[in-house]
């Protein structure tokens, strides 16, 4: 302490001498280069892997996307007047590139009423070059953080909160199609609102966000980025909810409920009657007193 | 009946005449009877005795059993000690289970080893009372309207019947709102709390819908904004009854879709806002909430019996059973840029009713 205390003393004896206006100067001079030559290469890089990420994208995009969605993901219209072979991307941006893909719901195997969740065929390099390649078409929704929609930086009461508040506008906004549980369920024209069970947090932020295949979107001036959070945050509570009263038959209410008791539990029950009619032990001898 | 040999049949056809004679076809009777093993067998027979005893007393213990568990178990404490069900749930239901099955199998193991194993023979009756009975019945009756006397006093007979006829003046009066052109109140059925220039909320949230802010495809679930009163907007608070019902028929479901897919019915060319669309969330069928919609299709789908909406050609019935368009709210937005109702809807929402086409 001493020492630094007396060299500072030194240093401000000469403080207003003549040499000291250009030592500042040079000290001046000397951190803004260091700062330059630490930070400008660096952004200078960040800039060019960004445009390799790009041209990445545009190549996987060429050879895996461009048969339905055109060279420049502008689109095929088909003969059916009003559908098309791939929808224009234009617009579509990063997120919903990160959700198709990153879901393996594209590439499609097959059009059809339904882009089912399949095996990813891209890895995550290749997804995010991708979906850079479609963000750089127009500006649309980028990937969202993990502080997005992850309630880990809430307090307890505030995560009991945003489940309880997640709930209420799950059940307002999302259950007519994915049922009160999450279930999922059918659709017109042979698809399904799939299940959101084991789905990852960004997924369902991703696709709220984005509106993938028939689904209407809940854009952050719809659903606001922590309404969104809170209904991922119900959807998490109903997994780690115990199932007290055992088998919950996937959930789907008096479809699968009723199924089980008309076929298994009536069923069973006409089976064991017959069963019990048919079956019967007759002796070859007769009574002795008959 | 031609039963001649040994077999034990039991007949109970003693009071109806057999006309063998009539039958187009010769009765064939039965089989000769076959003895079970615990018949002709006595050790058999114990053996029946001691396992329908064991079953009987094992559902005791399994029901003393149901009992010591519904006490020694914690419900929630441990809800996944067997295959992921809870110790108190599984145990309760396996020892009450395994009591009524036993019980159950007991008796029809009695029944099937040991009851009385012998063919019975009931035949029909005939469908009309024998003349006796009939003529005997008649005899009471006028017996009774001759002491009763009304024959002979028409004041109190004609009495009587007004009294049972002016009875169904009280019904009349009931169930006049049923007859057409009756004079029900039926005006609060065609409108709803909507009025000029009240914004459109987020359901369940209740924060106003900036115009700008929505994107083509976007659904919004939407309610008026009198059913959130705060000291900012003014509204009174209504009564719990009142808000129920009024949040039942002013619910709207709200939706963005490229302009130029919207098919305006004529005098509508002014009830949208740059794509953005309105309609009641209460199906014309029989009132189900819907708003299963497709972005791609524009249809909204009523889950309750699938009537079909095409949101973009004025919410047209496209399938189903609903019989009339969603009634369209028009919409408008305020110096601030929110959503806002021009006025009520212009036809009642929800299910149909006799007057409807009056207003």
């Amino acid at each position: 302490m001493r020492v630094l205390n007396r060299t500072a003393g030194r240093l401000s004896r000469h403080r207003r001498g003549p040499l000291a206006g250009l030592a500042v100067l040079l000290l001046g001079l000397l951190i803004s280069g260091s700062l330059y030559t630490a930070f400008a290469p660096a952004q200078a890089n960040n800039q060019a892997s960004e445009t390799d990420q790009v041209a990445q994208g545009k190549e996987l995009f060429l050879a895996s996307c461009a048969f339905c969605h055109g060279k420049n993901g502008e689109g095929i219209p088909t003969v059916r007047d009003g559908y098309q072979l791939g929808p224009s991307l234009i617009g579509a941006g990063a997120a919903a590139v990160d959700f198709q893909v990153g879901t393996g719901r594209m590439p499609l195997a097959s059009p059809g009423a339904q882009a089912p969740r399949k095996p990813v065929a891209f890895n995550d390099e290749e997804t995010a070059a991708l979906a850079a390649f479609v963000a750089s078409l127009a500006p649309g929704p980028a990937v969202p953080n993990e502080s997005d929609y992850s309630i880990e930086g809430l307090s307890e009461t505030e995560r009991e909160e945003a489940i309880s508040r997640g709930g209420q506008i799950f059940l307002t906004n999302c259950t007519a199609c994915h049922n009160f549980n999450g279930s999922g369920g059918a659709m017109p024209r042979g698809g399904y609102a799939p299940s959101l069970h084991g789905v990852e947090g960004k997924y369902i932020f991703e696709a709220l966000l984005t509106g993938p295949q028939a689904m209407p979107n809940f854009s952050n001036g719809n659903l606001s980025p922590d309404e969104k959070r809170d209904v991922i945050a119900y959807l998490g509570s109903i997994e780690d909810n115990p199932e007290y009263a055992g088998f919950s038959l996937g959930g789907l209410g008096p479809v699968s409920e009723g199924l089980f008791a008309w076929l298994v539990g009536i069923g069973s029950l006409v089976g064991a009657a017959v069963w019990i009619a048919s079956h019967t032990t007759r002796s070859k001898k007769s009574k002795v007193n008959a | 009946m031609s039963n001649d040999n040994h077999t034990p049949v039991k007949h109970d056809d003693s009071h109806v005449p057999v006309h063998a004679a009539a039958e187009p076809i010769a009765d064939p009777g039965l089989a000769p009877h076959t003895w079970r093993p615990t018949d002709v067998d006595p050790r058999a027979e114990k053996r029946a005795e001691r396992q329908i005893a064991a079953m009987f007393i094992a559902a005791m213990i399994s029901a003393v059993l149901f009992v010591v568990a519904y006490f020694s178990f914690e419900v929630g404490d441990n809800w996944d000690t067997f295959a992921g069900m809870g110790a108190s749930t599984v145990s309760l239901g396996v020892t009450l289970g395994i009591s009524l099955l036993l019980i159950g199998v007991g008796i029809i193991h009695l029944a099937r080893k040991l009851m009385a194993d012998a063919e019975m023979v009931e035949m029909r009756h005939p469908a009309a009372s024998p003349p006796e009975d009939r003529e005997a019945t008649l005899e009471a009756l006028n017996a009774g309207l001759d002491e009763a006397g009304i024959g002979r006093r028409p004041l109190v007979r004609n009495t009587m019947l007004g009294a049972v006829g002016v009875l169904g003046l009280p019904a009349v009066v009931l169930l006049r709102d049923l007859a057409p052109g009756s004079t029900l109140d039926i005006g609060k059925l065609a409108t709803t709390i909507w009025e000029p220039g009240m914004r459109l909320v987020r359901d369940v949230v209740g924060t106003p819908i900036l115009a700008s802010e929505i994107e083509v495809g976007d659904l919004i679930n939407a309610a008026p904004e009198a059913l959130f009163p705060t000291e900012e907007n003014g509204y009174p608070e209504l009564e719990a009854g009142d808000e129920q019902v009024q949040k039942a028929k002013g619910a709207i479901i709200v939706v963005r879709m490229d302009p130029d897919d919207i098919i305006a019915m004529t005098g509508r060319e002014k009830w949208t806002v740059d794509g953005i669309i309105c309609y009641s969330k209460i199906c014309t069928h029989v009132g189900c909430p819907i708003s299963l919609y497709e972005r791609t299709t524009h249809h909204v789908l009523c889950p309750c019996h699938q009537s079909t909406f095409d949101l973009a050609d004025s919410a047209k019935v496209i399938f189903g059973p609903a019989a009339r368009p969603l009634p369209q709210l028009p919409l408008a937005v305020d110096e601030e840029g929110h959503l806002v109702a021009q006025s009520d809807f212009n036809e009642p929402v929800g299910a149909s009713y006799w007057e409807r086409e009056k207003q």
